[in-house]
């Protein structure tokens, strides 16, 4: 909204979406306009874009270890969410009704559940410690002979924690219960390897990794029937009806390739700065609470509890300062409570309203952390001196 | 998403700060999201001679409060009384739509501090 003024923009809300890649706009632009048949025409101008799908297709399955024929093109993260919970529980029904998820997941997980639940689904909401990580005894425990799913992100989108997934999906197998695993902020900063892991859904979302808006996949492991979320065409194999968003599946195809490509460097580059970022306001400004400070991480994600002040009104101050950062999550910021994560890690109500999320990206830079160091001790200054929270210090420790 | 206005006072809120000999003061915190405001009044024959604020919020809160004080200061005690959260938004130019509780802080923190002052007279 601000950032306009003469200040050097500098993005930290990766999480929230990313821009997308040049080369990424580039392998696009041929399918707008001339390579724009439907692919599933038989003429000339269809034959002419199916090949570019399933080359898509199989730059997604590449990135993720798996077959092409076991990727499912969708919208969103979201939607790959809702068709992994509400697919599974439709053709499931015989088996059970019972579905096991934690507190902490993004909404597309939590409210779908609610949903499920309002039609009878049973649905197991695991705990987080304060640290945000889960008890992976417990989970094993909450397994019933009705239990059909279990439904653990690999990494959280607010707090960057990073689940054993590995360790569910061990958990998941003995048992036999599927293990569908929403992925959208692991996918490009983790190594997320299906056989590994051993899931057996997963969802991944193009515009968190420099493809465009608009664009998804589900990872659906052979032997795993869904019920479709949409009907109405033979298209993905009958498994996600609608014309092919071809442009879109074109580019989440290059992100992909490109992701595998910097694996090894670029998550290896941002947990430095992401290092530095934390250190500094630690240093910096006192009373302050690093959530989720003792948890493995995303090599991106910083999320803090400023005590005293609110979240918003520094998010607006560093607006204005040209930087974009996020408080909790950017969905539910209608919202005025805190963040359901951070209430499942047990963080006190008033402080968990001064929760600022901090996530870097493949181009931020030391100079950026070093404006964002500059402006930070500053602004919360200024809002604890207007602070009835904060008169002589008297507010409550924040760790 | 706020209007030049909301920007001005929540950059550069006015009245901002405690008073040490204040003749009343008044802390209204909102149920709806957590936003609290304590507000610390001079009064001088009836009328609010000095009057400052402090805000925990967000910018939309902030900027109600900051207005506030300016809207009444100078002004009786019954004046300040019949301040509502509306003529609070409305001198922003307008709060979004999902702000508008907040300026309900700014309004009711005064009568707040005005009830405890005419109390304190009694």
């Amino acid at each position: 909204m601000k950032g306009e003024r003469d200040v050097k923009r500098i993005y930290l809300d990766n999480n929230a979406t990313t821009a997308v890649r040049p080369e990424v706009l580039q392998g696009m632009l041929p399918f707008f306009c001339e390579a724009f048949g439907n692919p599933s025409s038989v003429h000339w101008a269809g034959s002419q874009v199916s090949p570019a799908i399933e080359k898509a297709r199989g730059q997604v399955a590449q990135l993720l270890n798996c077959q092409p024929t076991e990727i499912v093109f969708t919208a969103c993260g979201s939607e790959g969410d809702n068709f992994a919970l509400k697919g599974t529980v439709d053709v499931l029904r015989e088996k059970g009704n019972h579905i096991i998820t934690t507190a902490v997941e993004h909404p597309a997980v939590l409210d779908t559940c609610r949903f499920l639940e309002k039609k009878g689904v049973e649905i197991t909401y695991l705990p987080v410690d304060g640290e945000g990580r889960l008890d992976l005894d417990l989970l094993e425990r909450s397994i019933t002979p009705r239990t059909i799913l279990i439904s653990v992100m690999w990494a959280n989108n607010e707090t960057g924690v990073v689940f054993p997934i590995h360790e569910i999906g061990v958990v998941a197998r003995r048992h036999k219960v599927r293990f569908f695993c929403d992925a959208v902020q692991a996918v490009g900063r983790l190594p997320v390897d299906v056989q590994k892991a051993q899931v057996d859904l997963l969802s991944l979302s193009g515009h968190k990794i420099g493809a465009p808006k608009g664009v998804g996949a589900l990872f659906v492991r052979k032997g795993n029937p869904l019920t479709p979320l949409i009907h109405g065409g033979h298209q993905e194999r009958r498994r996600r009806a609608g014309t092919h968003n071809v442009p879109g599946i074109v580019g989440l195809g290059i992100a992909c390739q490109k992701a595998m490509d910097e694996l090894s460097f670029v998550p290896g580059r941002m947990e430095p700065l992401r290092e530095c970022l934390q250190s500094g306001l630690l240093t910096l400004v006192p009373e302050i609470k690093v959530n989720g400070a003792s948890a493995p991480r995303l090599p991106n994600t910083l999320n803090l509890c400023f005590a005293g002040i609110e979240g918003e009104a520094l998010l607006l101050h560093l607006d204005i300062a040209g930087i974009a950062a996020s408080s909790g999550s950017a969905c539910t910021s209608d919202d005025h409570g805190m963040s359901h994560v951070l209430e499942a890690m047990g963080v006190d109500p008033l402080l968990g309203q001064s929760s600022v999320r901090f996530s870097l990206g493949r181009d931020t830079v030391a100079e950026d952390i070093d404006r964002v160091l500059e402006v930070v001790p500053g602004v919360v200054q200024k809002l604890r001196d207007m602070s009835p929270f904060w008169e002589g210090r008297a507010c409550r420790r924040a760790s | 998403m706020y209007s030049e206005k909301v920007l001005d006072h929540f950059t550069n809120p006015r009245n901002v700060g405690e008073m040490t000999n204040a003749d009343a003061t008044g802390e209204f915190g909102s149920s709806h999201c957590g936003d609290t405001i304590k507000v610390f009044l001079k009064v001088e024959d009836n009328v609010i001679q000095d009057i400052k604020f402090k805000t925990f919020g967000c910018a939309a809160a902030i900027a109600s409060s900051s207005i506030m004080t300016e809207m009444v200061r100078g002004k009786t005690l019954e004046d300040g009384l019949q301040l509502t959260n509306d003529m609070v938004a409305e001198a922003l130019d307008g709060l979004p739509p999902e702000k508008m509780h907040c300026s309900c802080l700014a309004a009711d923190g005064l009568h707040k501090a005005i009830q405890n002052y005419l109390n304190g007279q009694k």
